[in-house]
């Protein structure tokens, strides 16, 4: 039995360093049945069945970007009517101010403006990046995420969490390291 | 002639070329390609140098042709009455065409799940950005006051005046607008994770710094990357009916007139088929020589050349069926106006550039039939030029031939391209190669993860499956 070793002070969490992503993903498995809820996994190529195995729900960002696209359409349909039927109706080869099919390209680029725009930015926002400073890159070793190695991190606002368990916890899969993340 | 390049690898389980050289791990990926933008100066190679030094040259022809322009007026382009369009158009339309492969592949294959695309995608996309900054700069420069082009946007103001919206130069606005917007977007979201990678590999603090910010912050995340994945589907599901949307609102503006040669239905998929082929003939004319320069045969590989060329060859065939089509229109309409013009395109003065398109652009592209030719580097980049010539030719005799003889022989006269039109057609090619060398330099021309996720899929498919 190891001896206890005392939490650090600052700690963010606790990160084991795989170099397969098999091994990850039953690390990942293993600590959703122990019932571990704030933890993340960080690859360098997106893991099929690793979101799902870390027990998200489905994301949010198709309904945001459709209704991104609704506003769109509306937004586009709208100008175009309020201003070739309203503001500045002009008579253009003897069409009636409202042709709504010629007002159908505007509409549709629009909408697809306003739907790429949304995907783009909530995706950013809802991954919460743009943010300077994230602890996880104080995690030894964590260039390699980004090139070629896995990692598993729990942290330290889990209600579960409990040093020296996730530290053995840890222990027990084929890791080539597991270590302390400060914050 | 084998290319020594194209190395014998073994054909994969699937039978076909590989997508990727085996032997790759997920660092060898990384390192191979982000090792490009970190040459120190003297390491890089020399062609390098040569090609930015001739695009640099042909950029200060097209600051030239543009200060000549617009300090003295579009006079000094040789546009008259009947064509009061020349290669303004001409040269939009071709360029913008050859924007379209960059988001063909990028999202059009994405959807098909076709990952040969992986290791093109990064570079046709940023060659679509590219394209599409040379093809705006057209619309603004070809009007008679370019300090007032703001006025196609509905914005209010105090003349109480907005945009006609009926009208497809003003469905070209939107669409071009949301065409290029859309592809910086989709292509800065595809940069994410390889921005982190740069990040994490760079040794300069500054350097560190500056990808590090680009980045976002970018770890790796699964959440994120879940998200990020849902988000490329979706934005490539958007890219698709924009591409195709954008090219047919370009041929309406030439569709809604009433001229022969114009007034026609088969322009927006004809021209959307000529964009993908030129676009395509680009993308291989950029791919084959870089290839070879920096040593990317492992993920440009045969298979690519290959593909590439059919999808060539396929969008070839459905543009001389357009050419067909046109000719069986003119003749079967009966029309007098409409046969006139057929007449002319054959035997009018302008018959060389119909019978060189004819031969640009159905005649030797059918050499792409041959397997040997379709994978010789050589043979395929030289394929392309006449390509590219010949969808410049197209619209050449589309908006050339069409205009300068069309209902009253009164109204007929010449045209002729003056040393200013070319001056600013070179001038943007030179933009844009200027831009394609900044790119290389600075960003990886490949995708990185993606070139990993395939490196990844392999080894899954040995390793994987029952043992899990």
């Amino acid at each position: 039995m190891a001896t206890k070793k005392k939490q650090p002070e600052d700690l963010y969490g606790v990160i084991a360093q795989f170099d397969d992503s098999h091994e990850l993903m039953k690390a990942a498995d293993a600590a959703r049945e122990a019932g571990y809820v704030n933890m993340d996994a960080y690859s360098p190529v997106p893991v099929h069945g690793l979101d799902e195995t870390l027990g998200r729900k489905r994301s949010k960002l198709p309904y945001i970007v459709l209704c991104g696209g609704i506003t769109g359409l509306c937004l586009g349909f709208a100008l175009q009517v309020w201003v070739s039927c309203i503001e500045y109706p002009v008579n253009v080869g003897g069409r009636p101010f409202f042709s709504w099919p010629s007002f159908i390209p505007v509409a549709y680029e629009c909408t697809i403006l306003f739907a790429a725009l949304s995907a783009a930015f909530f995706m950013c926002y809802l991954n919460g990046l743009l943010r300077p400073y994230q602890s996880i890159f104080n995690a030894p070793n964590f260039e390699r995420a980004s090139i070629d190695r896995f990692f598993l991190c729990i942290e330290v606002e889990d209600p579960k969490f409990e040093y020296n368990e996730v530290l053995e916890f840890m222990g027990a899969f084929n890791t080539e390291n597991v270590a302390d993340v400060p914050k | 002639m084998a290319d020594p390049e194209l190395k014998e690898v073994p054909r994969d389980c699937d039978g076909q070329h590989p997508m990727i050289t085996p032997g790759h791990s997920l660092a060898s990926v990384t390192e191979k390609i982000s090792d490009v933008t970190f040459l120190p100066v003297k390491k890089m190679p020399k062609e390098w140098f040569i090609g930015f030094a001739i695009a640099f040259m042909l950029l200060q022809l097209l600051f030239l042709g543009i200060t000549w322009l617009l300090t003295q007026g579009t006079g000094v382009w040789g546009l008259n009455v009947p064509v009061a369009w020349g290669f303004a158009i001409i040269n939009f339309v071709w360029w913008i065409g050859i924007g379209h492969a960059g988001t063909l592949i990028s999202a059009i294959l994405l959807l098909f799940k076709q990952d040969w695309r992986m290791s093109i995608s990064r570079f046709a996309e940023a060659m679509t950005l590219m394209a599409v900054a040379c093809a705006g700069m057209f619309p603004l420069l070809h009007l008679g006051r370019p300090w007032l082009f703001y006025w196609l946007f509905p914005y209010p103001n105090s003349m109480g005046m907005w945009p006609q919206f009926r009208s497809p130069l003003v469905w070209d606005v939107f669409a071009v607008s949301t065409y290029a917007t859309v592809s910086v977007v989709f292509w800065y979201t595809g940069l994410l994770p390889d921005l982190a990678a740069m990040r994490d590999r760079a040794k300069n603090k500054a350097v560190q710094f500056i990808y590090g910010a680009l980045s976002f912050g970018w770890n790796g995340s699964a959440r994120h990357w879940h998200r990020y994945e849902i988000a490329s589907l979706l934005l490539a599901g958007l890219s698709t009916p924009l591409v195709l949307s954008v090219h047919s609102i370009v041929s309406l503006d030439f569709a809604v007139s009433v001229i022969p040669g114009w007034h026609t239905t088969i322009f927006p998929p004809y021209f959307v088929a000529g964009a993908i082929y030129a676009g395509f003939a680009m993308v291989l004319t950029i791919m084959i020589p870089v290839r070879k320069i920096y040593g990317m045969g492992d993920f440009l590989t045969e298979r690519h050349l290959n593909t590439m060329s059919k999808v060539m060859l396929v969008s070839g065939l459905i543009v001389a069926y357009g050419y067909l089509m046109e000719v069986f229109f003119g003749w079967y309409s009966g029309n007098p106006y409409e046969k006139g013009m057929l007449n002319n395109r054959f035997v009018g003065p302008y018959n060389w550039s119909y019978w060189a398109l004819i031969l640009c652009n159905i005649a030797v592209p059918q050499l792409l039939w041959s397997y040997k030719i379709r994978t010789n580097p050589i043979l395929l980049w030289i394929i392309c030029q006449f390509i590219s010539v010949g969808m410049w030719l197209e619209r050449f005799v589309i908006v050339v031939v069409s205009l300068h003889r069309d209902f009253m022989p009164s109204n007929w006269d010449g045209y002729f391209g003056t040393r200013w039109d070319w001056a600013v057609y070179i001038g943007t090619i030179g933009f844009f190669l200027t831009l394609v060398f900044i790119f290389i330099r600075v960003l990886p021309m490949i995708s990185i993860f993606e070139m990993r996720e395939l490196v990844h899929k392999e080894h899954e498919k040995k390793h994987g499956g029952g043992d899990h």
